[in-house]
């Protein structure tokens, strides 16, 4: 019974010291001038972090809206309903299913690659020597592929949603033949600006932040072998994903909550 | 040894988890010389540069450079003071995404408003003098683990820094580059007057160069003088050492039970 109590109480301190850690790296990291240097290797990251994520984004927005399609036009053809698809399509994809699924992919793909960089710069003593040049790593690795996370995730959250919009159009109107003016005017009236474009950007920058500073701070703060390295990936890809979707439900209480 | 001292490591104590590595050592390192630290591997060669580099913490005593406490400063004096600083680490640790011109350019962007031209001009003078001028556009992970040393060197000595640790820069060097290297180090060091802190175990070249040398075992200073007069130290333990024989009161074995008790250890009994 002690015994399992130390382990409790020990595990808690390791959580909370790590949490603060954590906070402190995010602070140290993202508060700093902006510089032409840093630019140019935010940038350099921009590349690395968003643009490489656009093709499996494309892909996954595509097949998400066809499916959405299908299983709405059902669903909704049983009401005689169908010419609304537009605004279900719309609706679903741009208050949940963009932010939450391309945050997802975004974890696997970029953050996963993001904990493996840094822990194998920090396992080849690449910042310590930086830190011994006089070049601090958390400005010039840390803070600009925190920047380009935060960036990337909702611009590419957009060419989800965007994407996902013409797969459901592809599949309602030119397959199955709801009528396309419909489809359109339908998604105009329902869908508000601030109430559900901006909620779902909301999210999203949210889910940047988040997932970037969970896989920056693990591969920062990992233990420098190569078992350290896989450790620390799958931990930025499960916490990621689990952060992810608890904060979903948080926010959507947060935001849609008061309307039932 | 009445020369101006860079370095002073006073009553150092360090420790990782229960094995304490230092036990009080006290070194002077004197300024614009060659200083040599040398001692059996897993002694805490590396972790008593980490140290002074203010990588790591010491749990008691003080390191001193130029008169700064290194551990006292706020990180950006530290980091002020590390410009003044060159490291070769153990493993080189090239930044893996800058081709090794790019490598040698690091310090000389970063700390320098110099023109493109005269970065360049400096960092050929650099690669010209470790031998791979010609390598200059190779990645690090198209290099060998000398050559990846070299370049590491290169990059220490950018910024012609006043005080450069050196760990292990002989390793893995052919019978050439080796000599190469000991010149090296020797000619930066008379040209521009810079103090260097060597730790290798290739004893002949090291004394060669060196102005000073200290052999540190368990954790302590166990010897320190000129290479002259440690070469007729009758000590056993430096006897040994300095000329290395595997037999003598330094042990090579990392501490350990026994070894025919290990060795005849019964079934179910191995640890
Ligand atoms: N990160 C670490 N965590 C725990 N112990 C460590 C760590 N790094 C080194 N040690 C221990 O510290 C001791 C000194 O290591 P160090 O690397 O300083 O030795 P060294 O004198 O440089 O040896 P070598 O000549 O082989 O390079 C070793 O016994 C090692 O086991
Ligand atoms: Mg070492």
């Amino acid at each position: 019974m002690t015994r399992y109590l130390t382990a409790l109480g020990r595990a808690t301190l390791d959580t909370l010291s790590s949490i603060g850690r954590a906070g402190l790296f995010l602070v140290q990291s993202i508060i700093c001038l902006p510089s032409r240097e840093g630019f140019h290797l935010w940038l350099r990251q921009m590349h690395f972090v968003g643009v490489m994520s656009v093709a499996i984004v494309l892909v996954s927005g595509l097949f998400i809206g066809m499916v959405l399609a299908l299983q709405g036009f059902t669903i909704l053809v049983g009401f005689g309903a169908d010419e609304a698809l537009g605004q279900m399509v719309a609706l679903s994809l741009v208050r949940e299913l963009a932010p939450v699924v391309a945050a997802l992919l975004f974890a696997g793909r970029a953050g996963s690659a993001l904990t493996a960089e840094i822990g194998l710069m920090k396992a080849t003593e690449q910042l310590t020597s930086m830190e011994m040049i006089g070049v601090d790593p958390l400005r010039r690795i840390v803070a600009p592929r925190l920047w380009a996370g935060f960036v990337s995730l909702p611009i590419l959250t957009v060419i989800f949603g965007v994407v996902g919009i013409w797969g459901g159009y592809l599949v309602g109107v030119e397959w199955l033949g709801v009528y396309a003016g419909s489809y359109w005017s339908n998604m105009q009236d329902s869908v508000n600006f601030v109430d559900d474009v901006l909620n779902g950007m909301v999210k999203s920058l949210v889910f940047g932040l988040v997932v970037t500073w969970i896989a920056v701070f693990q591969g920062y703060d990992l233990i420098p072998t190569s078992e350290g390295i896989s450790r620390a990936t799958t931990r930025t890809v499960v916490y990621a994903s689990l952060a992810v979707l608890g904060l979903d439900f948080v926010l959507t209480a947060l935001m849609f909550g008061d309307l039932g | 040894m009445d020369d101006p001292i860079m370095v002073e490591v006073k009553d150092l104590h360090f420790s990782r988890g229960n094995t304490d590595i230092f036990r009080g050592v006290d070194l002077q390192i004197p300024l614009g010389k060659i200083t040599a630290i040398m001692g059996p591997s897993g002694t805490g060669k590396t972790t008593l540069l980490k140290l002074i580099g203010g990588q790591l913490a010491p749990d008691r005593g003080q390191i001193l450079i130029g008169g700064q406490d290194v551990h006292r400063l706020s990180r950006r004096s530290l980091f002020k003071l590390r410009r003044r600083m060159g490291m070769l680490f153990q493993s080189g640790a090239l930044f893996s995404d800058l081709d090794v011109f790019e490598n040698v350019a690091f310090p000389l962007r970063i700390h320098t408003e110099l023109p493109n031209a005269m970065i360049r001009d400096i960092v050929l003078m650099k690669l010209q003098a470790v031998g791979l001028r010609g390598a200059r556009h190779l990645m690090p992970s198209e290099l060998s683990g000398g050559m990846a040393r070299r370049v590491a060197l290169a990059r220490a000595v950018a910024l012609d820094p006043d005080l450069v640790l050196y760990d292990e820069p002989f390793v893995g060097q052919d019978p050439i580059s080796m000599g190469v290297l000991v010149q090296l180090i020797k000619k930066v060091n008379l040209a521009l007057g810079l103090t260097a802190i060597v730790v290798s175990h290739d004893i002949k070249e090291t004394l060669s160069i060196a102005d000073y040398v200290y052999i540190i075992a368990d954790g302590r200073v166990m010897a320190h003088g000129t290479p002259q007069t440690l070469d007729v130290n009758d000590d056993a333990h430096v006897k040994q050492f300095v000329h290395g024989e595997p037999d003598g009161p330094v042990p090579f074995h990392y501490p350990a039970p026994d070894f025919f008790d290990d060795i005849l250890a019964p079934a179910g009994q191995f640890s």
